[in-house]
């Protein structure tokens, strides 16, 4: 079996590998981390640490999952907050892991509702033995207005917090952010200013996932009623990887630590986040879904990718796509990409026709006899949907033609 | 308690392996298991309904063409039809379609809808003679035209060869009286043991009609003389509706019994001997494998049910208590001494004793219609196909016959 190191530096703080358990329901107490340890994740952001006066009081049922056809969570919905544990309990719990897994790297979340909490509380948790800590300035499900998403959208209550958090510790800082925001950077950048060293996206998405159509009231339903709350899962990986990038192609960022989050279920998933600037890489939904075991496969899975491409160190990926995600305004508008079929893998069933012609530009025609499609470049545009909907794959990129009268050699253009 | 003979093969699908199986449907454009069912159900239709969860939707597709759309989706031989030609065989297997349509027809009994409306009364009374799956839905596209319909059933109950023919374990009576009763409540009125030809005339029913469709089926096996006074031997059909009446409860349950015939019928019985306990059953075929009458899925079930069947072989001779088998082309014989035999060798029609015209088996008909503008039939004793896929078509085509022939009389009025 392969094995390859999967270490990585990140913020001062060296993981065995780059996989934690992001702060949330899977790491809620000693035996849960403990377990996660023992099954090989590289570390654990243990579930926000709130102060004492602020009291959690969680709803029954707080779950949901969206559907597709037969998958089940496409997306989850959460309605639970911070650790419900008192503070004692979470210290204590800090303090035991930190001495019997002494190599892993322990993360702490916390949250206040105002400076004084966030000092305390980062002071608590230093001298539980945390390695770092991470900011929750993003949950979208708390009880109180001054805590969670609401504050995070506020740069200056953030930079604030931030300085207020410093004051307690001089460990390591992760801001994670909300994703319930336009634009991200003005919040990270006055983290960064306020002391922190680098940003943990992103949290969860507000969400309602489905109703219940009989009653008209959202899912889950609590005493007939239900809220909007974070959405998380696959479906949310692609606006993870979104605000990733945004991050580090903003001035003056393009080297931001970044811990991503967001829908990672397999090593693919951890490789386009690592590709898009993630140092270390957090999971929830995939581990409430299917349990620790699956940072087997994350783990084997990136180092075979690894070794692939040729790479020993973790670190030398990092970042390594930002570059080729730019402005739609300065991409390479001059040539077309045709289909390119290929017809003895072709089994027939005409969805490349029904999409173009009801979803792109009438240019695939079909022959019904043969039961096959054929494309009239008159009329293609080259936009390739019948390639997505094609189930055998049997269309291709095919031949490149420049538009008429624009420069460029076919041959040297990377499709 | 279920008994082995009573309990449903086939898989039973819950909404999310349903789901499951409609997801691995392509979906296609001008699909071809649309193209391939003879009674024109429209599986591509009602697939992509519950890949959009319109599992209603799903059932007015199946119901509206097809009043026995859960009987069919239960005993159509789906392989030699819409499976034949589903894309997805380019990529694994053909989709599931009887399973689904299983499914779909079984949650409309379970939502109690009530897709089929009888149409407005147009005054005119049709009469049906028997009962089986082109009657029925006859019957049902009458009433959807307006037609009052009787049906004349000479058995207890209503449904010909679907209560009388095949096993339990294939179409359980619980889903053959869910479809009926549906039918039942559009308004067919059903007479059940009323004989045609004793209790009432033929004439009778022709006054008091303004049509009469038969469609009294293949009511009478066919024997071999080889058998004649053997003790050991009894029809398939008979055994049949014997085990079939007694919910798989009979007595003297032999320890070997040999089937001859190699279609749908001996499959059954072989089959339905295996599940009542019987430790040896041998089925011997006129026809070899390559030209098997039987479809896939009832030969499948019969060697799964651990029945011996030896193709190529006809009944030669009786030497005491052995029969003794020769094949057709090999020199090859075996000799066997069963303590029951039962005979699977075809069906013949008695619709002659109605006086209709026969050729062979069949009636001397033209879509349905015969020289006697008030007779029609429908039914195995139609020319086509003897299955029950084809009954539901030729059902279809009976509805129409009489509806254009009888508009057309009014018109004329």
């Amino acid at each position: 079996m392969i094995n390859k190191d999967l270490s990585i530096d990140f913020l001062g703080v060296r993981f065995e590998n780059p996989f934690c358990l992001s702060s949330s329901p899977v790491g809620n107490c000693y035996d849960m981390c403990a377990k996660s340890y023992d099954v090989g994740w590289g570390g654990v952001v243990f579930k926000t640490i709130g102060p004492a006066h602020f009291i959690i009081d969680e709803v029954s049922p707080r779950f949901d999952q969206l559907q597709k056809e037969a998958t089940p969570f496409v997306g989850f919905k959460n309605m639970e907050q911070i650790a419900e544990h008192p503070l004692e309990e979470n210290l204590a719990d800090l303090r035991r892991l930190k001495k019997n897994y002494p190599h892993k790297v322990l993360i702490a979340s916390i949250m206040g509702s105002n400076e004084k909490d966030w000092t305390e509380l980062a002071a608590l948790v230093t001298e539980a033995g945390a390695d770092m800590i991470e900011m929750n300035l993003s949950c979208p499900q708390m009880t109180s207005h001054a805590m969670g998403s609401d504050v995070g959208t506020n740069p200056e209550l953030c930079r604030a917090y931030c300085e207020a958090v410093k004051r307690g510790s001089k460990l390591p800082l992760l801001a994670k952010m909300t994703p319930n925001i336009t634009d991200m950077v003005p919040v990270a950048r006055a983290c960064m200013a306020g002391g922190a060293d680098g940003i943990a996206a992103i949290n969860t998405i507000k969400s309602i996932v489905d109703l219940d159509l009989q009653r008209k009231i959202g899912l889950p339903i609590i005493d007939g009623k239900s809220s909007i709350s974070g959405y998380s899962g696959k479906a949310v990986k692609p606006v993870a990887l979104r605000f990733l990038q945004q991050l580090r192609s903003a001035e003056g960022m393009s080297n931001l630590p970044i811990s991503g989050i967001g829908g990672i279920e397999t090593w693919q998933d951890a490789a386009e986040f690592i590709l898009l600037g993630a140092s270390t890489l957090q999971v929830t939904t995939a581990i409430m879904q299917y349990g620790y075991r699956i940072v087997e496969d994350l783990k084997n899975g990136l180092m075979h990718y690894m070794d692939e491409q040729g790479v020993d160190r973790l670190a030398d990926l990092v970042g390594l796509a930002n570059p080729n995600i730019i402005p739609a305004e300065d991409l390479n508008r001059n040539y077309i990409v045709y289909p390119h079929i290929e017809e003895e893998n072709c089994i027939g069933c005409g969805r490349c026709y029904i999409s173009c012609y009801d979803g792109a530009h009438q240019a695939m025609e079909w022959n019904e006899e043969r039961r096959r499609p054929d494309c009239n470049k008159e009329k293609c545009v080259g936009c390739l949907l019948c390639a997505l909907v094609c189930p055998v794959k049997a269309i291709t990129r095919g031949e490149v033609v420049m538009k008429a009268g624009r420069p460029g050699n076919p041959e040297k253009i990377m499709i | 308690m279920t008994t082995d003979y009573e309990e449903e093969i086939g898989t039973t699908y819950t909404i999310s392996t349903v789901m499951e199986e409609a997801e691995r449907c392509l979906l296609c454009h001008d699909a071809p298991c649309s193209r391939a069912c003879p009674a024109a159900t429209d599986p591509a239709r009602f697939i992509r309904s519950v890949r959009f969860r319109n599992i209603k939707g799903a059932a007015e597709t199946i119901r509206e063409n097809n009043s026995l759309g859960g009987v069919c989706a239960r005993v159509c031989p789906t392989e030699r039809y819409c499976q034949s030609g589903c894309s997805r065989c380019g990529i694994d297997r053909p989709i599931d379609i009887g399973g689904i349509q299983r499914f779909v027809t079984d949650m409309e009994h379970r939502l109690e809808m009530e897709i089929l409306q009888p149409g407005e009364p147009n005054g005119l009374n049709v009469a049906i003679v028997g009962s089986g799956p082109s009657a029925l839905q006859a019957a049902a596209s009458l009433r959807r035209l307006g037609y009052a319909v009787t049906i004349y059933e000479k058995q207890e109950k209503p449904g010909g060869y679907l209560r009388y023919g095949i096993p339990a374990y294939r179409l359980p009576d619980n889903v053959l009286d869910a479809e009926i009763a549906t039918i039942e409540r559009l308004g067919v009125n059903f007479l059940c043991k009323v004989t045609v030809g004793k209790d009432v005339t033929m004439e009778s029913l022709k006054k008091d009609n303004d049509a009469v469709l038969v469609a009294t089926g293949f009511d009478e096996a066919r024997t071999l003389p080889l058998f004649d006074g053997d003790k050991r031997a009894e029809t398939a059909v008979s055994f049949l509706a014997r085990v079939r009446e007694n919910k798989g409860k009979i007595e003297n349950i032999p320890g070997h019994a040999v089937v001859i015939g190699g279609g749908d019928v001996a499959m059954d019985a072989a089959t339905t001997l295996k599940k009542l306990g019987v430790k040896r059953v041998t089925d011997l075929a006129y026809e070899e494998f390559s030209e098997f009458l039987a479809s896939e899925k009832e030969l499948e079930g019969a060697r799964k049910a651990g029945v011996t069947i030896m193709d190529g072989y006809v009944p030669a001779a009786i030497d005491g208590d052995i029969v003794i088998f020769r094949h057709r082309h090999i020199p090859a014989e075996i000799r066997l001494s069963p303590d029951k035999i039962l005979l699977a060798v075809g069906q013949k029609s008695d619709a002659g004793a109605l006086g209709i015209a026969m050729n062979g088996n069949e009636a001397v008909s033209q879509d349905c219609r015969t020289a006697d503008a008030k007779v029609f039939v429908t039914g195995d004793i139609a020319p086509g196909d003897k299955t029950v896929v084809w009954a539901v078509r030729k059902g279809k085509i009976a509805a129409q016959a009489i509806h254009s022939s009888l508009e057309k009389g009014r018109s004329r009025q």
